[in-house]
């Protein structure tokens, strides 16, 4: 029996056993699958981490390295190349390594923080053939950088995702020549720094509306046909152009990972694909939580490891016995606002609602309503889904609220 | 000098490989690819049909009917997953009952056991999820799926293991006539054999053409899929089919024995050997056919998609001939020819002895074969058992399938061996899953550079220059 398992030793399960530790817990147990901490920090050697959490500029393994040293201060125990094979709704972890063999641990509390994967090419149904040469993008990144290969020299890259322009950067730093990302919608989900940084500032071309529709070569990638496509996402015919290329990365996407979440019994929401939590990030199971890119995807580790820290503080209270009552405001949104996080509110506390919007939009108001009465409106020039927003409500503004509804409204 | 030469290392050559392992023989299988299972092996329905398809008297009835009689027991000693979950051909209309009956008639012909005609009522509890528009299907209880490329590494690996070899990257482009048989060459290597088996399946047509033998032509017939993630695959039990009409061959839906769901063929007839492309019109064929079974298809869920090439002889039935002493052509094996491939390798065995092949029994012969999901299927104890013994064990490379390093050293170690990363793809699942490689990809090249003990960047895909990585960066090692 341990007090709580943290499933992932990436930012957000480093993160929260510290902020658990910090509230009195002792017996915690971070499980890792990799042969380090740090998760995917590890491989993102580009700078950019901690702005907001420390002020400065730092790498992803500086940034994972500050909390490893805090975990090792605090002597949190953590087991590496340890896979988690299953949980159970009471709680029972059943993993694997090379050591204990498969062994079971039951928690008092356990915190989801196993991060998330990409889409795959499978997944959207190219056109071609099946040669060497197409990876995600965060696959290239670990040759790149972990493994120290490079796995080809002329490049397209398909989505515009975050790793995606980091990797479209990287590849030019290593000598390939990137010849084109092309993006589906006609906005980029990336960072709009990362725009600048990796695609502008190296003359790499951003071609939006744009989609690969045919893959060609037989042992190894030859070349694509990439096309236009219309207002409803379709190639269009006339459009479609050769580029020869050795190397296709995809950026399209990151799927939070909860097949562990699922065989617990957690319920997961359909548009985030992470659980639906609390403002504590406590899911539909008690003493489950769920914090960083397993929970819902986000762009700056910053903001993942404050969330975590939300995540560790509350599974301290749950194993102490310290929650305040309950109360059951759900967080509606207007489709306009994709999703919020939390989906309900359970304590009377001050919260920070996180939320995503569906489309570009400028000049709008962000308006929080219960029934007729406006609780905050916000002004905003300009949001995209590529950026999280964020509003804070104070605690007495939760006062006889019985749902809160997010909306967008134009100016 | 080998008694006999395999051409071909598919499942019509593996499992005569391993039906003559049986008797004193040297043996040698030739394969043109990197890996075993390379053509219409590796992408096809992985259905063993029940056998009312195929026309009465013809050699696919027979060998389709016995074949499948074999199957369960050869999957046994293969450790191959044979699941029997029975097949529907679904009717919407009179025209489809007519064809239906015609296939019930056809299939008690064939001595194909249990059939039925289900009405919508017995055909919805047996199956829920089947489209209302659906009004009767003939169910055959003795339909059944396998894994096309699992039983065909396990019968190659079984053959080998009792003293067959196999020759990878070896494409016959010439035979010669010998003394005392045919020399076999490709562009750098030869081979001579007292008799020789043609299983080159698409190329077929070509190998025979090498001894003069232009009796029949074999044309590549294209079938493409999709294949869903394990989420959806449930969604039905047995192997649903449509009937085959005027508007086409109609797809098939059908759980495969790993547990996904497997959405196909499409049909087009072609004439590029090597065209395995996919296209958007297949998929949009697919989908439109699929929903007429099912009602609405989770596309969303798709892991995957891909393209076989079906060898269509021109004769209308399997081609197994001899057109000269010592050479036999097993061509146009299409479907059923999965399902008909013990058989088949039964009959040629019978072929080769009244050609004079003598078949003496090895007493050393071994037909079992350990299975490659022999560690998922141990119990508790004793997976921690071999964990202690072999640490490889306890670590899991592929997160999505839950493979380890132990399941892929066997896979880079044992008959056959697998030398590419689609090599241990299709004998572990490692990179089959819904990340396809993502995370595992990395580890399964060192892996594989480890075992093969070349450098990271000479591993490959699949062989020949598909190499993953280019080069080292420029701070490499």
């Amino acid at each position: 029996m341990k007090d709580l398992v943290i499933i992932g030793g990436g930012p957000a399960g480093m993160s929260a056993a510290i902020a658990a530790a910090d509230s009195g817990i002792r017996d915690i147990l971070v499980i890792e699958r990799d042969a380090h901490l740090g998760g995917i920090l590890q491989q993102c050697i580009h700078n950019g981490f901690g702005l907001h959490k420390f002020g400065e500029e730092l790498t992803g393994p500086e940034y994972a390295w500050k909390y490893e040293q805090k975990l090792h201060d605090l002597n949190i125990d953590y087991k590496l190349n340890t896979m988690v094979l299953d949980l159970s709704e009471d709680k029972v972890i059943t993993a694997t390594n090379s050591e204990d063999g498969i062994f079971q641990i039951r928690a008092k509390a356990v915190i989801l923080a196993m991060g998330c994967r990409e889409r795959a090419k499978g997944a959207l149904n190219i056109a071609g053939s099946r040669p060497a040469g197409i990876y995600s993008a965060g696959t290239a990144q670990k040759f790149v950088n972990m493994k120290g290969f490079l796995p080809g020299k002329n490049v397209v890259i398909l989505g515009s995702g975050d790793i995606g322009l980091i990797m479209a950067r990287r590849m030019t730093l290593e000598g390939a020549k990137v010849h084109a990302v092309c993006e589906l919608m006609p906005y980029s989900g990336g960072l709009a720094r990362n725009i600048q940084q990796c695609l502008h500032d190296f003359d790499i071309p951003l071609r939006l509306s744009h989609t690969v529709v045919e893959i060609h070569g037989k042992d190894r990638l030859e070349g694509v046909t990439i096309a236009q496509v219309d207002a409803s996402r379709k190639p269009i015919e006339k459009t479609r152009e050769y580029i020869p290329c050795d190397t296709l990365l995809l950026s399209v996407g990151l799927i939070p990972e909860n097949e562990l979440s699922k065989a617990a019994q957690v319920d997961i929401s359909p548009i985030t694909n992470g659980a639906v939590v609390d403002q504590d990030r406590q899911t539909s199971v008690p003493g489950i939580f769920a914090c960083g890119n397993v929970l819902h995807v986000h762009d700056l580790v910053d903001f993942v490891s404050e969330e975590a820290e939300i995540a560790g503080k509350a599974a301290a209270e749950y194993i102490n016995g310290s929650q305040s009552d309950a109360l059951s405001i759900p967080v509606k949104t207007d489709g306009k606002i994709r999703y919020t996080v939390p989906q309900i509110i359970t304590r009377k506390k001050d919260v920070t609602v996180y939320f995503r919007v569906s489309d570009v939009y400028k000049n709008v108001s962000v308006k929080v309503t219960s029934g007729d009465a406006v609780i905050v409106s916000k002004k905003k020039r300009k949001v995209a889904p590529g950026e999280m927003e964020s509003i804070t409500l104070k605690r007495d503004q939760l006062a006889s609220v019985k749902e809160l509804y997010f909306s967008l409204e134009g100016m | 000098m080998y008694d006999v030469a395999i051409i071909g290392a598919g499942v019509v050559g593996g499992m005569t490989a391993r039906a003559l392992s049986k008797y004193k023989l040297k043996i040698c299988i030739l394969e043109k690819e990197n890996d075993v299972a390379m053509g219409a092996t590796k992408a096809n329905s992985a259905i063993v049909h029940a056998g009312f398809d195929a026309k009465e008297g013809s050699l696919k009835a027979r060998l389709n009917v016995r074949g499948a009689e074999m199957m369960p027991t050869v999957c046994r000693e293969l450790g191959v997953k044979y699941q029997n979950n029975g097949s529907l051909v679904v009717g919407f209309n009179e025209e489809d009952r007519a064809i239906i009956n015609d296939l019930l008639a056809r299939g008690k012909a064939n001595g194909v056991a249990g059939l039925e005609i289900l009405e919508q009522d017995a055909l919805k509890r047996l199956e829920p999820n089947i489209s209302g528009e659906a009004i009767c299907a003939l169910h055959a209880p003795t339909g059944s799926i396998v894994c096309p490329y699992d039983l065909t590494v396990a019968a190659i690996g079984n053959a080998m293991d009792n003293g067959a070899q196999l020759k990878r990257n070896f494409a016959v482009c010439r035979i010669e006539s010998t003394e005392n048989g045919y020399l076999l060459s490709s562009q750098t290597d030869s081979v001579e054999a007292r008799f020789v088996i043609n299983c080159a399946g698409v190329y077929s047509d070509a190998v025979a053409n090498m001894v003069g033998d232009t009796s029949f032509r074999v044309h590549p017939r294209k079938g493409e899929y999709i294949l869903l993630d394990k989420e959806c695959g449930t969604l039905v039990s047995h192997t649903i089919f449509q009937t085959p009409s005027k508007m086409g061959k109609g797809i098939l839906i059908s759980p495969t024995v790993d547990g996904n769901l497997l959405l196909g063929p499409t049909s087009v007839d072609g004439e590029d050997k090597e065209n395995k492309a996919t296209t958007q019109e297949g998929f949009a064929d697919i989908i439109e056919k699929a929903q007429k079974s099912i009602g609405a298809v989770p596309l969303g869920k798709t892991i995957t998609s891909f393209c076989g090439l079906r060898a269509v002889g021109s004769t209308g039935d399997f081609i197994i001939t001899s057109p000269k002493k010592g050479f036999i052509n097993a061509a146009g094996i299409e479907s059923p020819g999965l399902s008909a491939s013990p058989a088949i390798a039964e009959y040629i065995t019978q072929m080769l002895s009244q050609q004079g092949l003598t078949l003496t029994e090895k007493e050393s012969y071994n037909p079992i074969r350990t299975s490659s999901h022999a560690f998922r299927e141990m119990s508790l104890e004793e997976k921690n058992r071999l964990i202690k013994e072999n640490p490889a064990y306890g670590r899991i490379i592929c997160r999505c399938e839950g493979v380890t390093e132990g399941e892929i050293l066997d896979a880079l170690r044992r008959n056959p061996k697998a030398t590419d990363l689609d090599g241990v793809k299709r004998r572990t699942r490692a990179q089959m899953g819904r990340c396809q490689g993502g995370f595992c990809s990395p580890y399964i090249i060192e892996l594989l550079a480890r075992e093969l003990g070349v450098p990271y960047e000479r591993v490959t895909k699949s062989g020949g220059a598909s190499f993953i990585n280019v080069a080292q960066t420029k701070g490499g090692q």
